[in-house]
């Protein structure tokens, strides 16, 4: 028995493309022009178009957290964020927060606790882990927990990434007293 | 290796600074010089053929460079093996764009290349395609009664042995029975990256390829066979992978995808699959499983009886071991174990973290449960009394297994002995505590693997071998064993892999790199040291003159004697002392068939577990998990470590979250993204404690390594089950233990 | 995704004209879920206006005594503003309950509202969907409906809003303030969304031309019994099966006022006036709140795959009246969830 079905376009197809314009973003610290078209999104525009490939697709969902970056120091899926959006906001990537010879802390934490496997959702994780620090809503082991679980890790590594960040939340804290 | 600076001391990872700071790239971030972008367009339809496909309009639309479809793919490879990748089981493997005809459901029908990903992801969704449609099959539960025996033909595949003793009376006149069938759905893999392939196109078909795969070697050889190019002209490139856990282990469709687009269109092309299409190729088979288990008075097990069915695709017979584990983990002279697949039409499974082993201890470590609980025996005591001294499979002892250490030493951590074993007797507030325990048992093997090692004049060491990190610590203990071996400091030694240019290694799996590679990288860094050797025996009023390299340990910088260690040259003196600028050696490990064939090669492990249930709402949170592995020499405890930790969430996912949910009316799995495919999230993992035992064994290789991989899988969702009937006194027996089953 | 043009509104009166102008416009604010849905080309805006810029983001007093939450606020500033945590714990705790940090930290309070269903089926345009496309079917009646309603569905559709925030609104009696062509309006929460019926492709009764400029709530006090208790298949960063929004006047240990709202089973956040009459001037004990919970569930129909949802949401009704009885519940309570 034959039936016959068909997969439908999505729509009639408009030839003509959006427009692209220039686009300035700032990132870590510097300005970066683009010329892209409104349907760009922030996280595409940096692993596509300007070779910050710091920062994950792991879903382009808001699904799985591999993509997250900081937006005037606040974190954000910068997957489901169009680059257009935010022109004039300040953007940081994980290449803004240490480099291989300059660790940020928390960089050094991961690495001290072994804190991911793969990688592949480790730089949306210490991004994560950045903002949850300035946050300061998370003081227990569950308040991390539970704040931190917008980041998915396939691999696994929980146990450690809580040990990395608690270390480094101590670490203020006894450096805020000093 | 008697002493050592490096192997077995925790070691933080040598590729760490790489990804945590996101300078580690990945498949789909080489942006090379004018790339374009495929956009896969994928089936709606689960079983039919193309009759229309509508591309004018397509490719109409501006930066739309070409859709790639079964109607214009030139003329390749045409017999099957040229499609056979190293794990390929039997069958015809499927072949992308082939054909007009669809065999199951988001089947790549065609690829849409553009200037930039967007336009072709645009340009894709307005793709018509026409097809005739017809019935398709797609529920296991609709064939148990279709299932048939399967042939050979997949790597590590391992038919059921033959029945022993009398296993349909020893059940029948046992003093305690207990059956029952076990159901998991289908798992999908889903790795954090998604699968990807960059292809740069060097000119005249030559083509550099970045792919996410497990194995380089693999990827070359599928290409090179299909496109009938010279494997000097393809050089496959995988420096890391994020993540794998088996997906990676055959080349997927995009990598056949970006290849095919990049020869045509003479340029370089990525193509990206999308998370919805990560549900769109091989997974943990949805496998229905029947046990019968049955025990004499004294406790010791009378007969075990283990059958299962599971799916596999209409094109290829995708098998797995999954009851053979059932024969040799516990001694019983009385057992039948049977195997059978039926076809679906759904895409060939792929082996996924222990496969096989998770879905068989799944069900056998339940069943070994209620069995202990009829014959009025705590589950652990149960297990000892049952204890296996010998493989009973292959009717051989094993190389050395401290699975008893396993259960002591985990039940001693976790403090079983404080279990009351009444089912919910046990309280914490108005919560349910339950404790469960299960294990399992894993193949150590090791594969041929071929390393290089060079030493330069500034005293650095670089050693290569084509193998993959996806995740597991490879560059890490790669680089402990080179500089062990070579008496260097880590930091002197650098480890290369993930490239075709470099000397031959196995795919990344069946937890067997750590020995492969291991030892083909040792065998390399040997072979240099006696290279060395007799340079430095060439070196003025050298101490070492007429001696062997046995004579010499490479310790601290130097090659002393053993005899007299402060008779000793310094390796960095070495060779600018014979004006040389490098020293480079070749070495390849193969294991020693004729020493190991004797013997049962394995890695075991004993998992206790807590849940905590909220019985009215049906909530389980696993809270305490104790993982105790036996995997011979453990190189780096705490990347193996994190391995097993790994494995623990893995069992709490498969217990509690995992299943890929298919409509059968549309023959389509419909969770097909990760927010409604569950996997834990850091919330829902809470105290995890892994116990290494130790373990020697210099028979399963001169390393003494088992791998640590998948072990850790094995007997945690049972653990979970058996914990949660401990608490609740409700057996579930089909995954997952999601909220409803509970009520 | 299609191709569309972009454009920022500065001012509610501009956007409104620009949202008028064809029916292919869509506002966008956090994006979290309208870029979801066009990646899945279930959403293809022809153009979109970025609201983000209009003065839509203070949370400040009503004048009536209650607190008003700009539209742009975003989801993560309204749960930890000192005045919500203080005075509508309630939405605190839902809100927390919901997403992620990263996604609460786009999502405005406005979003919130607008977001649109996560029945399987909607979010695949290979199956039929009358919300998706009206008159095509419904696949979730038959099909794979774990995640679908139980209550006040229809033939048509058995779809379910997918909000934690609206589940307290709605239990709160919070307003919604709408601006369209013909001028502002107010909307009691309740009327916002609608029941599915035979035009399931409707989530609410907002006009094509209005946008949402804030949430007023009430001059209530219901901030020392409540609970917002969410149950799903993992412990964060999931949508609700069942998710329940109680609170309580408690005089002693009689119920003066009472407030139930229940997420994750029907087409919108769901009220039941009869439940809650069963509560009021009732003693505070399981009996009476076992009463309403089966009052709730009354009309319940199961669909094979979630009729499991009704013995839950009976259960967590009972057990989140208990909790909001109590009143040991605090504004981030859900982290407790964490650490069983």
């Amino acid at each position: 028995m034959t039936k016959q079905t068909t997969q439908a376009p999505l729509g009639s197809p408009a030839i003509a493309l959006p427009p692209t314009s220039v686009v300035t973003l700032k990132i870590n610290g510097e300005e970066r022009q683009l010329h892209i078209a409104p349907w760009t999104t922030l996280l595409d525009a940096l692993r596509e178009y300007l070779d910050l490939t710091g920062t994950k697709k792991g879903c382009d969902h808001g699904q799985c957290g591999a993509c997250t970056v900081l937006v005037d120091g606040r974190r954000i899926n910068s997957c489901l964020t169009l680059a257009v959006m935010q022109e004039g906001a300040d953007i940081t990537t994980i290449e803004g927060l240490g480099t291989e010879q300059n660790l940020h802390p928390l960089q050094q934490a991961f690495i001290d606790h072994d804190a991911f496997q793969c990688g592949y959702c480790t730089p949306g994780q210490i991004c994560s882990a950045a903002a949850l620090l300035t946050e300061g809503k998370a003081k227990t082991t569950a308040e991390i927990r539970e704040l931190m679980s917008g980041n998915v890790c396939r691999c696994g590594a929980y146990t450690n990434i809580v040990a990395a960040i608690e270390e480094v939340l101590t670490t203020q804290k006894v450096q805020r007293h000093e | 290796m008697s002493t050592t600076n490096y192997i077995g001391k925790p070691t933080s990872r040598v590729d760490g600074p790489a990804k945590v700071t996101g300078a580690a790239k990945y498949a789909a971030e080489f942006n090379v010089p004018n790339l374009a972008y495929g956009y896969v367009v994928s089936s709606a339809v689960t079983k039919g053929k193309i009759t229309k496909i509508y591309t004018d309009e397509i490719l109409a639309i501006a930066g739309v460079l070409q859709v790639f479809s079964h109607e214009n793919v030139p003329s390749l490879a045409w017999l099957d093996r040229s499609y056979k990748d190293d794990v390929a089981p039997g069958g015809s493997p499927f072949r992308p764009l082939h054909s007009a005809e669809v065999k199951f459901n988001m089947q790549p029908v065609a690829v849409v290349v553009a200037e930039t990903f967007e336009v072709a992801r645009y340009a894709a969704s307005l793709l018509r395609i026409d097809y005739d449609v017809v019935e398709h099959a797609t529920d296991l539960e609709a064939k148990r009664d279709d299932g048939y025996k399967p042939g050979g033909g997949k790597t590590g595949w391992m038919p059921p042995p033959a029945p022993r003793g009398n296993p349909n009376d020893a059940l029948q006149n046992a003093a305690h029975r207990v059956e029952g069938e076990f159901i998991h759905q289908a798992q999908h893999h889903n790795p954090m990256e998604m699968f990807a392939t960059t292809v740069e196109w060097l000119g005249d078909k030559k083509l550099k390829v970045y792919d996410k795969t497990q194995g380089a070697f693999n990827s070359q050889q599928y290409v090179t066979k299909i496109f009938g190019l010279s494997k000097d002209n393809v050089q496959v490139i995988s420096k890391y992978t994020g993540g794998g856990f088996g997906s990676g282990l055959r080349p997927q469709y995009q990598l056949f995808l970006a290849v095919l687009a990049s020869l045509e269109l003479k340029r370089s092309v990525r193509v990206s699959l999308t998370r919805q299409q990560m549900f769109s190729f091989g997974h943990r088979p949805h496998t229905l499983q029947y046990l019968a288990l049955g025990a004499n008075e004294d406790g010791s097990l009378a007969a075990v009886h283990h059958h299962a069915l599971a799916e596999t695709s209409q094109f290829e017979d995708f098998t797995e071991n999954v009851v053979n584990w059932s024969g040799m983990l516990y001694q019983c002279d009385n057992v039948k174990l049977t195997y059978e697949l039926a076809k679906l039409d759904v895409f060939t499974p792929l082996d996924m973290r222990a496969p096989g082993a998770a879905t068989g201890s799944f069900a056998l470590e339940i069943a070994m449960d209620e069995l202990a609980y009829k014959a009025g025996l705590d589950p652990l005591e149960f297990r000892l009394r049952n204890y296996a001294a010998r493989d009973q499979n292959a009717d051989k002892p094993f190389s050395s297994k401290k699975l008893r250490e396993c259960y002591h030493e985990g039940a001693a951590k976790f403090g079983w002995a404080k279990r009351t074993p009444e089912p919910r007797s046990m309280r914490d507030g108005s919560q349910l505590v339950g404790w469960g325990v299960g294990g399992g048992v894993w193949d150590a093997s090791q594969q041929k693997a071929a390393a290089s090692a060079s030493l330069n004049v500034d005293g650095k060491l670089t050693v290569k071998s084509g193998s993959n990190e996806i995740g597991t610590g490879t560059y890490t203990i790669m680089t402990q064993i080179a500089a062990e071996t070579m008496g260097l400091p880590l930091e002197a030694v650098t480890f290369e892999l993930g490239d075709t240019a470099l000397p031959e290694a196995p795919l990344q799996g069946g937890s067997w790199t750590a020995a492969s590679v291991g030892s083909g990288v040792k065998a390399a860094c040997d072979a240099l040291g006696e290279k060395l050797l007799k340079l430095a025996q060439k070196m003025e009023d050298s101490p070492l003159k007429g001696v062997t390299y046995k004579d010499v340990q490479f310790v601290n910088g130097q090659i002393r004697l053993y005899s007299d260690p402060t008779q000793a040259v310094v390796i960095r003196d070495i060779l600018p002392a014979n004006g040389q600028e490098k020293l480079e050696a070749d070495g390849s490990a193969s294991p020693d068939m004729a020493r190991q064939s004797q013997y049962s090669l394995h890695a075991h492990n004993a998992v206790f577990v807590e849940v905590k249930v909220d019985e009215d709402l049906g909530t389980v949170h696993v809270t305490r998990v104790v993982n105790a592995v036996a995997a011979g020499r453990i190189l780096n405890p705490k990347t193996a470590r994190s391995q097993v930790l790994g494995s623990v969430v893995w069992g709490i996912s498969m217990a509690m979250m995992e299943e890929s949910v298919m409509d059968h009316g549309f023959g389509r799995y419909m969770n097909h993204n990760y927010a409604e495919y569950h996997v834990p999230v850091c919330a829902d993992i809470h105290d995890i404690d892994v116990v290494f035992v130790e373990e020697e064994d210099d028979i399963v290789n001169p390393l003494g390594v088992k791998g640590i991989g998948e072990v850790g899988l094995l007997g945690v969702a049972a653990a979970i089950a058996n914990a949660v009937y401990h608490a609740t006194g409700k057996r579930i027996r089909n995954l997952p233990i999601s909220i409803g089953k509970l009520l | 995704m299609n191709s569309f043009t972009y454009t920022r509104a500065t001012a509610v009166d501009a956007a409104v004209r620009e949202k008028s102008a064809a029916s292919s416009v869509r506002f966008v604010a956090g994006g979290t879920n309208l870029l979801d849905l066009m990646k899945e080309n279930i959403e293809r805006p022809t153009r979109l206006v970025d609201i983000n810029h209009l003065p839509l983001k203070t949370i400040d007093g009503t004048p009536d005594g209650g607190l008003r939450l700009g539209a742009l606020a975003t989801n993560a500033d309204t749960a930890w503003h000192a005045e919500v945590q203080r005075r509508y714990p309630l939405l605190s705790q839902a809100i927390l309950a919901g997403a992620s940090p990263q996604l609460r930290n786009m999502a405005t309070n406005g979003g919130n509202l607008l977001q649109r269903t996560r029945c399987y089926y909607f979010y695949d345009l290979t199956t039929p969907c009358n919300k998706r496309e009206p008159g095509s079917g419904c696949s979730a009646i038959g099909g794979y409906n774990r995640v679908c309603g139980v209550l006040g569905t229809s033939e048509s559709c058995i779809a379910t809003h997918p909000s934690d925030m609206c589940v307290a609104l709605a239990a709160l009696d919070a307003t919604v303030q709408v601006t369209g062509k013909n001028g502002e309006r107010t909307v009691r929460f309740a009327d916002f969304h609608r029941l599915p019926e035979d035009q399931p492709q409707f989530d609410n009764t907002l006009a094509p031309d209005e946008i949402v400029t804030a949430i007023d709530l009430p001059n209530e006090d219901f901030s020392q019994h409540f609970s917002y208790l969410k149950l799903r298949d993992r412990t964060s960063y999931a949508f609700a099966l069942v998710s329940v929004a109680a609170a309580l006047q408690l005089d002693g240990t009689t119920i003066r006022d009472a407030r139930l709202a229940l997420g994750g089973v029907a087409h919108k956040p769901w009220r039941d006036a009869a439940a809650e009459d069963l509560l009021k001037g009732q003693p505070a004990t399981e009996e009476t709140f076992r009463k309403a919970a089966t009052a709730v569930v009354q009309q319940a129909k199961g669909y094979g795959h979630n009729t499991f949802k009704i013995e839950l949401a009976k259960r967590a009704i009972v057990r989140a009246l208990k909790q909001a009885a109590e009143g040991t519940q605090t504004a981030t309570d859900v982290f407790l969830n964490s650490n069983p």
